[in-house]
């Protein structure tokens, strides 16, 4: 038996090895989509693109467009005549924001203790329309402090912020273990899907459903290629990771690279389900990628917080098997912790995978029962 | 769109006519003539070159060297002119499986430029001559292989090509299909169709007017099947064939 | 032009001949689109923090208690030490520890100044730097209060002072949904194009019909306008879908004419369906063109400006994103839908998103080769 398994894994392998694009892909997809978001997803919002409008024009309000202009997270596109020009140049889409600073800015503030700036968001996108007012009311305030030249309050609280595991706040801290989650389960789950479909479809499936080997071997015989390319986009990844974007692998390597393994059987026999269900590879592509594409990227927590769902959401969360090897990725190789931590996240995908691979197994033989 | 008549000869002709992939020659220098109406039969061990040899004169592989002419026109310059005038069956079976045995006859015939008058006309002959008529509105992928095949030729046909290329069109099919296909086959001959067909089948050799037989991308004998089978001193074409096939070198795929 | 009427008959027919396949073009999104924006909230809010507080004063009681009744912070846990504090965040347990020092009432009143300690999780930087931001502001007006209690009269004038005011336009309520159902409707709208007419050309390859059809005289561009065309209409009805589901479920009305959606959707689709089939064109099984076109569906996705915004990105990635169309068309929704932008601010899109629906299509019917 072991021979034969081994066999028919050789000649899976081989059908792989052949199609040198399709193994290019495969390989290089991971590289590339690691690199590319890694770098350029963030969420924080810089050179967000504003306008000002300066209704005084002394030196004051100057100092307070070059303090603006200064800051990181704006870039003034253009100065406007009024606020009534905001509405035509928001619905161009050229910029996020306006800036108005009333008449006689610099003498109210001497004269008067007294003045009020006036922002007109965008909050068409309410992130980004609610985080830049945020930005310019602690530029005001530092603004504020400068022009009181730093006098002391009394009974002051000083609150000391420690950010743990990424002071610097880099977008690839949580970006690059989603992405990974993503690109892992979304290519296991297709390759397998379609590998074994592919069989259904051109009929080799019931010559080999009909030899000697048992069908809940021919199915793994099918997905063991996958896992050992898994295997290699894992170590690639990693790789990735650490010496071109900087993250950390805080935890144990061994058991990173084993949870990694477990998800990507998870995935695998994810792709066996589907291919359980459907009867053509187009069939199996769509629920694959149209039906998990989405779902994996908006229900496992990375790109959205869990906690802000509503609570039938919350609960289809756990069904994502992407969620629990995010946290786990996280766990182990950000903040550095053991199995101690995660042994209920390894449960679940555990457990996932084994109904996965239960009811696969059972609608095969059910197949099988049918002929 | 009715293109001029060409004036022509031969229906085919191929002069030291080659393939090469990469470093392998697939199609070595062929040179023969088909003479119009005539059964011309095209056949070779696995991986003789065969089909890749059809593929060119059909307009769906680009020659690497020497000439060839498919109805006047040349196949390396001018292949969708020879499209206009050629039919084609291919080994892989070439029907929409899941469209009806009538909506597959509607398609391929209206994308040969046929008027709706004209194809509902060989519509309904078609179905009578195949005894279709109870299937007309089933899917193809539930008829059995034979009628498939035979429904397929007839659909290759259905323009009224001068040419028509057969790829081993029998394969898998009983011997009563078989011989019903060839009574298809020398039906649209009598009608002047020339018939370009590869096959396995060694019976299906005799029927044809001449015979070439290709060995290793070459060909190894031209003639008629009586003619061949007294230089070779056979019997059948079975002993010619497996005579010239025993000289072969190259591996069958 | 007569074939392409029969290439459209043909294809007509195999789309509705395949329920399986109907089901998801139309039914997924539909899902989909109920469903995925109801997660869409970045909101700073529900996050959770543990407390440390070894002084055990009125102060630092009160201070707790106005930070958990802000309704950004919900109180997850209590402990006596940082390690048990840190021992939730390591579980997810918590996002945020306070410790409040011992002696904290005292030093504040006795030395005018005390220390606090906060430590954020910052895996996501973004939502750490704005939580400790919103702390910071909520400890901010505690001390003002306090302050306030110690000086009855002010003994020097009071310092200048800046306020800013805001006014959101365009989506007063602040809500998420508005902005995020558009954006997945164009996401949804992009996959059912591109990956059906990415498997369309190969799936035949892979069966041998192309081989029929590469064998009759039939025009390269009409072949390519026969899978163009279904796909299209498929799309304008999966929008259609689409945009009801947005009014009777969200309540969404676009506030600019739904025409320019449309005319936008009608060019963007032929670029997506025209990318598509060069992808169906260039591969040689329905395996490669889907990894292909994954691949590409997911640099779109995640660097349309849906999910985060390209201003943020690098430089490099802003080139990147246009050669995206799907930027374009995410832009041109929000700005129809929600701003109610005109012809005229959507000329230039509109006028990218042509030449890209141009060069994609030539490209798939030069590529598409009737022999080899």
């Amino acid at each position: 038996m072991k021979e034969q398994f081994l066999a028919f894994v050789r000649k899976e392998w081989f059908h792989i090895w052949r199609d040198k694009k399709t193994l290019f892909i495969l390989f290089g997809l991971p590289v590339v989509q690691i690199i590319i978001f890694g770098f350029a997803l963030t969420n924080e919002i810089k050179n967000a693109r504003i306008a000002v409008v300066d209704r005084s024009r002394d030196a004051l309000s100057q100092q307070y467009i070059q303090r603006i202009e200064a800051s990181r997270y704006f870039d003034i596109e253009s100065m406007l005549g009024s606020a009534n020009e905001a509405d035509a140049e928001f619905r161009k889409g050229k910029i996020k924001l306006v800036v108005v600073i009333p008449e006689n800015f610099g003498s109210d503030i001497r004269h008067q203790n007294k003045t009020q700036v006036q922002v007109i968001a965008d909050v068409s996108d309410p992130n980004t329309g609610t985080t830049l007012g945020t930005y310019i009311q602690a530029i005001t305030a530092d603004f504020q402090s400068d022009i009181n030249q730093g006098q002391k309050l009394p009974y002051t609280i000083q609150p000391e912020v420690r950010m743990l595991y990424n002071p610097q706040l880099k977008g690839a801290y949580n970006f690059v273990p989603g992405v990974m989650a993503m690109v892992l389960m979304l290519i296991c789950t297709l390759m397998t899907s379609i590998a074994i479909v592919k069989e259904k479809e051109t009929g080799t499936m019931e010559v080999l459903l009909v030899s000697p080997l048992k069908p809940v071997l021919v199915i793994l015989a099918k997905s063991t290629p996958y896992l050992l390319l898994s295997a290699v986009n894992i170590v690639s990844i990693l790789l990735l990771s650490v010496f071109v974007l900087g993250l950390p692998i805080a935890g144990n390597l061994a058991l990173l690279i084993g949870l990694s393994l477990l998800f990507t059987i998870t995935s695998l026999s994810f792709g066996m389900l589907i291919s359980s269900i459907t009867a053509s590879q187009q069939t199996a592509m769509l629920i694959s990628l149209m039906g998990l594409f989405l779902p994996t990227l908006m229900l496992s927590g990375f790109m959205f917080p869990i906690e802000n769902m509503p609570l039938p959401l919350k609960v289809m969360s756990n069904l994502v098997p992407a969620k629990w090897y995010f946290f786990i990725v996280k766990a182990v190789m950000i903040k550095g912790v053991g199995m101690a931590i995660i042994w209920k996240e390894t449960l679940i995908l555990t457990v996932m995978t084994i109904v996965f691979l239960a009811l696969s197994i059972r609608k095969y033989n059910i197949r099988l029962a049918n002929h | 769109m009715k293109n001029p008549e060409k004036h022509y000869e031969y229906a085919i002709t191929a002069d030291a006519l080659s393939k090469h992939f990469g470093d392998f020659t697939a199609v070595d220098r062929i040179t023969f003539n088909v003479r119009r109406g005539e059964i011309f039969g095209f056949l070779g061990a696995n991986g003789a070159g065969k089909t890749t040899a059809m593929r060119m004169l059909c307009g769906l592989s680009k020659p690497s060297s020497g000439e060839a002419t498919v109805a006047g026109y040349d196949v390396a310059a001018q292949p969708e002119d020879i499209k206009r005038n050629i039919g084609y069956m291919s080994q892989k079976f070439s029907l929409y499986e899941d469209l009806t045995v009538t909506e597959n006859i509607r398609f391929f015939a209206g994308i040969y430029g046929l008027s709706d008058a004209a194809i509902r006309e060989k519509s309904a002959s078609l179905l009578r001559h195949l005894q279709l008529e109870a299937e007309k509105n089933k899917l193809v992928q539930s008829l059995p292989l034979g009628w498939k095949q035979k429904l397929a030729f007839s659909i290759a046909i259905i323009h009224e090509p001068k040419i028509v290329f057969l790829d081993e069109p029998t394969g898998g099919v009983d011997p009563l299909t078989r011989r019903e296909f060839w009574e298809m086959i020398y039906t649209s001959a009598r009608q002047g169709t020339t018939i370009f067909v590869t096959t396995h089948y060694m019976d299906e050799a005799e029927y044809c007017h001449r015979v070439s037989i290709m060995v290793d991308g070459r060909i190894a004998a031209l003639d008629t099947p009586a003619a061949l089978k007294k230089h070779f001193g056979a019997a059948s074409m079975n002993e010619v064939f497996l005579q010239l096939a025993r000289q072969a070198t190259r591996q069958a795929d | 032009m007569r074939s392409l009427r029969f290439l459209l008959e043909k294809e007509f027919r195999q789309i509705f001949r395949n329920p399986a396949i109907l089901r998801m073009i139309f039914i997924m999104p539909v899902i989909q689109l109920i469903i995925l924006p109801q997660v869409a909230d970045y909101e700073i809010r529900n996050v959770k923090m543990d407390v440390i507080d070894h002084d055990h004063s009125m102060y630092s009681r009160e201070m707790i208690r106005k930070i958990t009744s802000s309704g950004c912070f919900e109180l997850a846990g209590y402990h006596d030490s940082y390690t048990a504090a840190l021992h939730d965040v390591e579980h997810d347990r918590t996002d945020l520890i306070l410790e409040i020092p011992a002696g904290f009432e005292r030093t504040l009143v006795r030395e005018n100044e005390a220390p606090l300690f906060i430590a954020v999780n910052a895996i996501n930087g973004m939502r750490a730097n704005l939580g400790a931001a919103y702390l910071n502001s909520i400890i901010r007006d505690y001390n003002q209060e306090v302050r306030a209690e110690w000086i009855r009269f002010p003994r020097f004038d009071e310092q200048p002072r800046i306020e800013v005011q805001q006014r959101n336009w365009y989506n007063l309520h602040l809500n998420y949904k508005l902005f995020m159902v558009p954006g997945i409707l164009v996401i949804l709208l992009t996959m059912v194009g591109a990956f059906l007419a990415a498997l369309n050309i190969v799936k035949e390859k892979e069966i041998g019909t192309i081989e029929q059809i590469n064998v009759t005289p039939i025009r390269k561009h009409h072949f390519i306008l026969g899978k163009l065309i279904p796909f299209w209409i498929m799309g304008l009805l999966v929008l259609s879908l689409g945009l009801l589901v947005a009014r009777l479920i969200y309540g969404i009305v676009p506030v600019g004419n739904i025409g320019l959606i449309y005319l936008f959707a009608a060019i963007f689709l032929l670029a997506v369906l025209g990318l598509g089939l060069l992808i169906s064109t260039i591969s040689h099984t329905q395996q490669q063109a889907m990894l292909i076109a994954f691949f590409l569906m997911m640099i779109f996705i995640l660097m349309g400006g849906l999910y985060t915004s390209i201003e943020s990105m690098p430089r490099w990635a802003q080139v990147v994103t246009w050669f995206n169309p799907v930027t374009y068309f995410i832009d041109v929704v929000r700005m129809v839908v929600l701003k109610g932008s005109g012809l005229k601010d959507i000329a230039g899109h509109l006028g990218i998103i042509f030449i890209f629906a141009v060069v994609l299509n030539a490209w798939a019917v030069f590529s598409y080769r009737k022999r080899t």
